[in-house]
């Protein structure tokens, strides 16, 4: 307080550089050197989730109101017409984003916590626990997935809840090679033995000394699990086996509509009806990807070679 | 013994061992069927003695490793079992065998694959060495730009996409692949063009991508900066030095494709309304017609398992380091 110009304190130094970015001004500077493709990504996401959330408020009409007309054209009271039995397309497509990003979102996220949590028990607890399920994991991982989601669904029924179920739990081998494969290197360290030593549980060990240090692949990894999940469930939907009408769903309107594409000599916006949701579908793939490959090159610090 | 004969034998033991499960996983899928079942199949009117009959002949009665066993050598000798359709609560059983049912179809998916396969991977091979050859400029930026959107899209949306330009906005090539027995050579090749068109963009960008990969890795290697510094053409430092040290990953990666393609052939024969085995697993499916389901899946799971078995024998084979140790 007296001779403050003068005086010098190690303490307000260290004090002074100490004062970090906030994490808020990280993602700000990260965003204004993000490359094109990475902000076309990040904004067609955020649109995608605002349609998703706002859903009831956008749609003109209801999820399955029927109209009277079926087929319309586009234009007028439905802005791209009506499918087979009359209910209105520009409608479904928005409850869509929420039905099937909802259904994407819960599967990926289960399927992290299975494979996720089943990946660190192995990394940790490694001798005969992990041989078991890294050997169950190779097994299931040797039938095409959705060769093994169409036996499985013959068994339990195409239902919603039976549908996450089965994909999360095919999905999650992925997620639990990663998981594991990273988490080995971090278990060895010294800060882990001594959170050991310490007598902490597993539990305990897992989300606060492994996690937090294999969190960057992780996440890149969700981005593409996701984007993989969105796939599946969409082509089963597309296949007449995933979410079950009522339900707007993106593949089911796409398989609804497909026959409208033989009159693209007569009426193209008719033959761009069923493109629609297929292009929506496809879009948010893109854009996920674009999302996760600078999410990719930022994390591991690749530069460009490859 | 040379020692890789040793790792191939090791490798074929591996695949048969998971063989074995996949079988045992396929086959215990009956075991959760819902106790309900016979009368989902057979009708609301089944009599008790129908009911009966139709349990003992799936084998019921009988312990599970015993059923197992006994599926497992029909399965041997090309029984599959017969279909539940066309059984009905009279007990009159008008059930196909499974075989019938599969047999062609499998033909025709063979077919469809084996085009793709002959279009997609001299494509890709030729995409990814250019792209290799020329990294970094236009022609690289655009093909990696391309394969990069193709595989981001769904099958059916590609599909439709080619459909809507070749077959309804500008004719040449018919939307539906309706072949049978019957239908000339020629004609199953025009009819299935858009179907393998559509296979062949889904698999060439992940080949050419990954064959340009291994070969940029491969590129960085001292070796080739030696023969590039002796002055030799970019073409010849490719195909005499890079590329037999690259064959290994390469052919790899076209069994790994093969592969998927298995899979990438369900959703592609739907669209195009093509009679293969796909098509018929998915019909299949919608009628919970288990024993079909099960044929179709053991043998997509199969062929899945035998082509990355190959894919890592080749691996093994083509690696110069392995053949000849010191």
């Amino acid at each position: 307080m007296t001779d403050s110009t003068q005086s010098y304190s190690a303490a307000a130094e260290v004090g002074q550089l100490r004062e970090r970015r906030t994490r808020w001004q990280i993602i700000k500077i990260e965003l204004a050197k993000a490359p094109y493709s990475a902000w076309f990504g990040l904004i067609v996401i955020a649109f995608y989730l605002f349609v998703a959330l706002f859903a009831p408020l956008l749609a003109p009409h209801g999820e399955a109101e029927i109209f009277s007309q079926s087929f319309a054209p586009w234009g007028g009271e439905h802005v791209f017409g009506t499918d087979q039995i009359g209910r209105d397309i520009f409608s479904r497509l928005i409850f869509g984003a929420r039905n099937t990003m909802g259904i994407a979102l819960a599967t990926t996220l289960m399927s992290f916590t299975i494979g996720g949590g089943l990946g660190l028990v192995a990394a940790i607890s490694g001798g005969w626990t992990d041989q078991l399920l890294s050997r169950a994991v190779d097994v299931l991982m040797a039938i095409p997935g959705l060769i093994f989601a169409l036996m499985l669904l013959t068994i339990f029924g195409s239902s919603i809840l039976s549908l996450i179920m089965i994909i999360a739990v095919l999905d999650s081998t992925r997620v639990f090679r990663l998981t594991r494969s990273v988490a080995v290197s971090v278990v060895v360290m010294d800060y882990v033995e001594a959170a050991k030593l310490r007598g902490e549980k597993l539990p305990w060990i897992m989300r606060r000394e492994i996690l937090p240090n294999i969190m960057p692949p992780l996440i890149a990894e969700f981005g593409l699990r996701f984007s993989f999940v969105f796939l599946t469930i969409a082509a089963l939907s597309f296949l007449g086996l995933g979410i079950q009408p009522p339900t707007a769903d993106w593949g089911s309107m796409v398989r609804d509509n497909a026959s409208m594409i033989q009159f693209a000599k007569y009426d193209l916006t008719a033959a761009l009806t069923p493109m629609i949701p297929a292009g929506a579908i496809a879009l948010l793939t893109v854009a996920v990807n674009f999302v996760v490959d600078w999410f990719l090159h930022k994390t591991s610090g690749l530069n460009d070679e490859h | 013994m040379h020692p890789i004969l040793g790792t191939i034998i090791q490798r074929l033991l591996l695949g048969l061992v998971t063989l074995f499960f996949v079988s045992l996983i396929i086959f215990s899928s009956v075991e959760f069927l819902p106790g309900d079942f016979t009368e989902a199949i057979l009708g609301q009117a089944a009599t008790e003695e129908t009911v009966a009959a139709f349990r003992r002949e799936l084998g019921l009665d009988q312990p599970a490793y015993m059923r197992y066993f006994n599926w497992v050598g029909s399965v041997m000798q090309g029984d599959l079992g017969s279909s539940f359709s066309g059984r009905n609560a009279s007990g009159v059983d008008r059930s196909r065998a499974v075989i019938d049912l599969v047999a062609p179809r499998l033909g025709n998916t063979l077919f469809l694959a084996g085009m793709a396969a002959v279009i997609s991977v001299p494509l890709a091979l030729l995409l990814g060495i250019t792209a290799a050859l020329y990294r970094n400029s236009v022609y690289d930026r655009t093909v990696n730009a391309l394969t990069l959107t193709t595989i981001s899209f769904p099958e059916f949306f590609l599909a439709y996409l080619l459909i809507l330009f070749f077959s309804s906005l500008w004719p040449v090539f018919p939307s539906l692949a309706n072949v049978n027995a019957e239908t000339e050579l020629a004609e199953r090749i025009y009819k299935c063009v858009l179907p393998a068109l559509t296979l062949t963009l889904v698999i060439v960008a992940h080949m050419m991508r990954m064959t340009r990969a291994a070969l940029i890795n491969l590129l960085a290697s001292p070796y080739i900066e030696m023969s590039q510094l002796k002055g030799i053409s970019k073409a010849k430092v490719i195909l005499r030095h890079a590329l037999p040290n690259a064959w290994a990953p390469i052919a790899t990666v076209i069994a790994f494709n093969l592969a998927y393609l298995v899979v990438g052939v369900v959703v592609v024969e739907v669209v195009f309304v093509y009679p293969g085995i796909g098509q018929l697993m998915v019909d299949a499916v919608t009628t919970r017609d288990i024993p079909v389901v099960q044929a179709c899946a053991l043998i997509f799971a199969t062929t899945y398992i035998l082509l990355n078995l190959t894919a890592d024998i080749l691996g093994i084979v083509t690696n110069p380091r392995l053949l000849h140790p010191r």
